[in-house]
């Protein structure tokens, strides 16, 4: 916290925008500018003394930079507009500057395009059904967006059924609308999750650790007992194990390992694979 | 009656959804490049430099997709759920972009058996149901083939 302090008086009393590489892994606060790099040689005063003087410039170099989630567009520069740390991720294909973003911490969900979530079927109207994903309004989702369906062949869907879907439309002016298909028409694991297991919820910032590529919980919570997960980007996860008693040390576990050092996680678990 | 001639199917019923399912993504990529060729003469744009210019080249995204590289969201472990473990399997493995191979899918019965069964079950059956008449034409052959049917007489208008 006192790191965050400092940060923030040396921020707030010099008001000069920071060149986004020195501060990745840092904490940002919103209302900060940050300078990409390209811009960096023309605006700071230290750093140009060693390279030659280039012929145009004028001219911006072009580089597309992805500003991700908690950042912002502010002319040539970005603004953040939450608290956390700042990230950067090189681009795999080489065309581009790279992803910057916020890694923030959140427990409401705010529906964003493309983001596979768990919903809870509130209503039936017409031809769409009502979804409860946990944002502002019920998302709707057509009853034709399932595999298979036609206005014949009606999906067997009742309001109280749990929907693992993603979100096909979803910006701050419209109802979010989400389906239960890919571009191609196929399912790849989606529509109506089935009868028992367990849905809770948890902060957003955990589904994101646990969905890392290099998760050791998983692994760790996959070699106990068969079991069954399904994580919605909206902070919710479903659960379901062969007996209740075990569903739901699982989803305690699950809970509980966002506060958990290593060293405690690791108790836990020889305490539970030894009884 | 094993029809010898394939009936040619129009564009437009090939365009169909119910026909789309089965197709290769190669043949959709070549469908779809044709549509654009004839919409792309058409299509009107703007010609300012001024405004390219003023193009930001910083693209705003609120998604954490583009971000960070994340599993797929449903997981069984342990054979719970073969069919979500085969789904895990197929998405991530998509999502690292490694070569997915075509799985060829393990068959109990190879094609060319198929092929040798249907063509003797379309005479076998086809005889149950012919009448009597027709049934001159299922002659066999030496092999015990059945041979395909020959031309159906029709009315044969008298020329002039």
């Amino acid at each position: 916290m006192a790191e965050a302090a400092a940060v923030a008086g040396e921020s707030l009393g010099g008001g000069r925008a920071r060149a986004a590489r020195t501060v990745l892994g840092q904490v940002v606060l919103p209302g900060e500018e940050l300078l990409l790099p390209e811009q960096e040689d023309a605006d700071g005063p230290g750093g140009a003394g060693e390279q030659p003087l280039r012929l145009n410039a004028g001219a911006r170099s072009r580089v597309r930079v992805v500003c991700g989630p908690g950042l912002r567009r502010c002319g040539d520069r970005l603004l953040v507009t939450k608290c956390g740390r700042l990230r950067h991720k090189e681009p795999s294909s080489g065309s581009g500057g790279g992803v910057y973003w916020v890694d923030s911490q959140q427990k409401r969900y705010v529906p964003v395009k493309g983001d596979h979530v768990i919903g809870i079927v509130t209503a039936k109207s017409g031809d769409t059904f009502k979804v409860d994903v946990g944002g502002s309004e019920p998302a709707s989702l057509s009853y034709l967006a399932f595999e298979g369906a036609t206005k014949r062949n009606r999906p067997n869907v009742q309001v109280g059924d749990l929907i693992y879907g993603q979100f096909v439309v979803a910006n701050k002016d419209m109802e979010p609308e989400m389906v239960c298909i890919d571009s191609c028409g196929r399912a790849n694991g989606m529509g109506v999750i089935g009868q028992d297991g367990l849905l809770f919820k948890v902060t957003l910032g955990l589904i994101r650790k646990l969905l890392a590529p290099d998760c050791e919980i998983l692994q760790e919570v996959g070699k106990l007992y068969p079991l069954e997960i399904v994580f919605g980007m909206n902070g919710r996860i479903w659960v379901k194990a062969k007996t209740i008693q075990q569903t739901l040390i699982l989803a305690n576990i699950l809970e509980a390992c966002e506060h958990m050092t290593t060293e405690q996680r690791k108790q836990i678990f020889s305490r539970l694979a030894e009884s | 009656m094993a029809a010898e001639r394939k009936t040619k199917l129009s564009k437009n019923l090939l365009r169909m959804k119910f026909m789309q399912r089965g197709l290769d993504s190669e043949t959709k990529k070549q469908l779809e490049e044709e549509e654009k060729k004839i919409i792309s003469e058409e299509h009107w744009y703007l010609d300012l430099p001024e405004l390219k210019e003023k193009e930001s080249f910083i693209i705003e995204e609120q998604s954490f997709l583009l971000c960070e590289d994340l599993l797929y969201g449903r997981m069984s472990f342990r054979g719970f759920n073969p069919e979500v473990e085969k789904l895990m399997l197929q998405m991530n493995a998509k999502n690292k972009a490694e070569e997915v191979e075509d799985e060829t899918v393990e068959l109990d019965v190879s094609d060319e058996e198929m092929a040798r069964r249907y063509e003797t079950l379309v005479g076998t059956i086809g005889k149950k149901f012919a009448k009597k008449r027709d049934r001159a034409n299922y002659e066999e052959d030496e092999n015990g083939d059945i041979k395909p049917m020959k031309a159906m007489k029709m009315f044969l208008k008298p020329q002039d």
